[in-house]
């Protein structure tokens, strides 16, 4: 069942290819604005690298999000999901693991290579890579809440950021955390498992709220 | 037996149906009629658990479709307006795909020789946007076919089907009633069903504010 969603949206998105192509290129081009506005100053450039990389991380999947359930709501295929006689919380954690693959793994393999325009050191580039491996599930797993809230709303776009952007903060905080501490050279272990402990928290209760708010908006 | 007991709706500010009481036993075919805007997708959406109803219950086998949850999804097959299908892939894909989320694979061959039953012989690979508007609804269709159940519940369904296809279907829903098989239809077409028990559920336009008349005839 869980497989059936997972290869149903990696098909759909393989064959909408410029959608997800669009995320990616926005997260690479909002990150490499920043050393070509602000020029050549490695200092300055190695500080503000972890805000700016997850920042452009978070805009990047409230991007995506609008789609998760958007488009098989208008189809019909959402309310025949809703009807499997399988648990509704496995149809949608299978939609937000396809999300996560499509339109965050491609930014978190991407990240260390943006590093490099920051002048990140090797093993700062690493704790990027690693904070962002286990921060984005968190956003693709608060962020199906949202996107199932505002569901066939007008103007949906504009309030899923007012409701999502302030419990994404958290992990804003805890991720770039991480990676500041290990460009001042202090351990970013805590942070990190701050993080863990986010994604275990909503993992398990995402799926769950996320559930009943589609139940809510088909009505 | 699906029942319904006391059931009422209301949309908005507007109540469309009270104090809605049916049965319908194994071999019977419930035929929802009613002017457009009285409430006939809103019943069917209750029917299959979308819904949940303002007042009174639905039972299934005797028991509150709530509190069966997904037991009762895996006896019921609902086809509304909307078709379900994803534009971007094939009928079979659309067909194989949703049999495996209903938790009942089929495989490509058995899903070719249902979309060819469905009369889309040649067409099962053509990606659903490039279908028409009847050949989208038949390939919904299939769904029917592709695993049983012992309930259909079927929203407006020979909208944009042709003479031959309207035939078909009517052969369809006479054979599942037959083997023992419930059907709800919401149509406006008269269905002349050659076999099986026929009832017929009017709802009356909803009165705001007021209990809807209600007509009950067999």
């Amino acid at each position: 069942m869980f497989r059936w969603v997972v290869a149903r949206d990696l098909k759909l998105a393989w064959r909408r290819r410029a959608d997800v192509l669009s995320t990616l290129f926005f997260f690479v081009i909002v990150v490499s604005l920043f050393p070509l506005g602000i020029g050549p100053e490695m200092q300055l450039l190695r500080s503000i690298a972890p805000g700016v990389v997850w920042v452009a991380a978070l805009l990047a999947s409230m991007l995506s999000l609008g789609r998760v359930f958007e488009n098989d709501y208008h189809d019909g295929t959402l309310e025949q999901m809703l009807l499997t006689p399988q648990p509704l919380y496995l149809v949608v954690l299978g939609k937000i693991v396809a999300q996560w693959l499509v339109s965050e793994l491609p930014l978190v393999l991407m990240a260390p290579l943006l590093g490099i325009q920051f002048g990140l050191a090797r093993n700062t580039l690493s704790i990027l890579f690693v904070s962002l491996l286990i921060g984005t599930p968190v956003l693709s797993l608060i962020g199906s809440v949202g996107a199932a809230l505002t569901l066939g709303l007008r103007g949906g776009g504009v309030l899923i950021a007012l409701l999502i952007l302030p419990l994404y903060i958290p992990v804003l905080i805890f991720g770039a955390g991480a990676v500041d501490a290990s460009v001042i050279g202090a351990s970013p272990l805590a942070n990190i498992y701050l993080l863990g402990a986010a994604l275990v928290l909503s993992l398990v209760f995402a799926p769950w709220a996320t559930s009943a708010a589609l139940r809510i908006s088909l009505e | 037996m699906l029942e319904a007991v006391n059931l009422g709706c209301a949309r908005g500010e507007r109540r469309l149906f009270s104090n809605l009481n049916f049965s319908v036993t194994p071999g019977t075919l419930l035929q929802l009629v009613g002017p457009n805007g009285s409430g006939k997708t809103s019943l069917l959406r209750m029917l299959c658990g979308l819904l949940a109803p303002e007042e009174g219950e639905i039972r299934w086998r005797g028991e509150n479709i709530r509190s069966l949850g997904e037991e009762y999804f895996s006896d019921l097959t609902y086809i509304g307006h909307r078709n379900g299908l994803k534009e971007e892939l094939s009928s079979l894909e659309n067909l194989t795909i949703s049999a495996g989320l209903a938790g009942r694979g089929a495989s490509h061959n058995e899903a070719r020789n249902i979309l060819g039953k469905m009369g889309l012989e040649g067409r099962e690979n053509l990606p659903a946007r490039l279908l028409s508007e009847g050949q989208r609804r038949r390939s919904a269709l299939a769904r029917l076919l592709s695993w049983s159940t012992s309930l259909w519940l079927l929203d407006e369904v020979l909208t944009s089907l042709d003479e031959a296809a309207v035939v078909l279907m009517k052969s369809l829903i006479e054979d599942h009633l037959s083997s023992g098989g419930m059907a709800i239809v919401a149509t406006h077409q008269e269905l002349n069903l050659s076999s099986g028990k026929f009832e017929r559920l009017e709802l009356a336009t909803g009165i705001p504010g007021g209990a809807a008349p209600l007509g009950w005839a067999s």
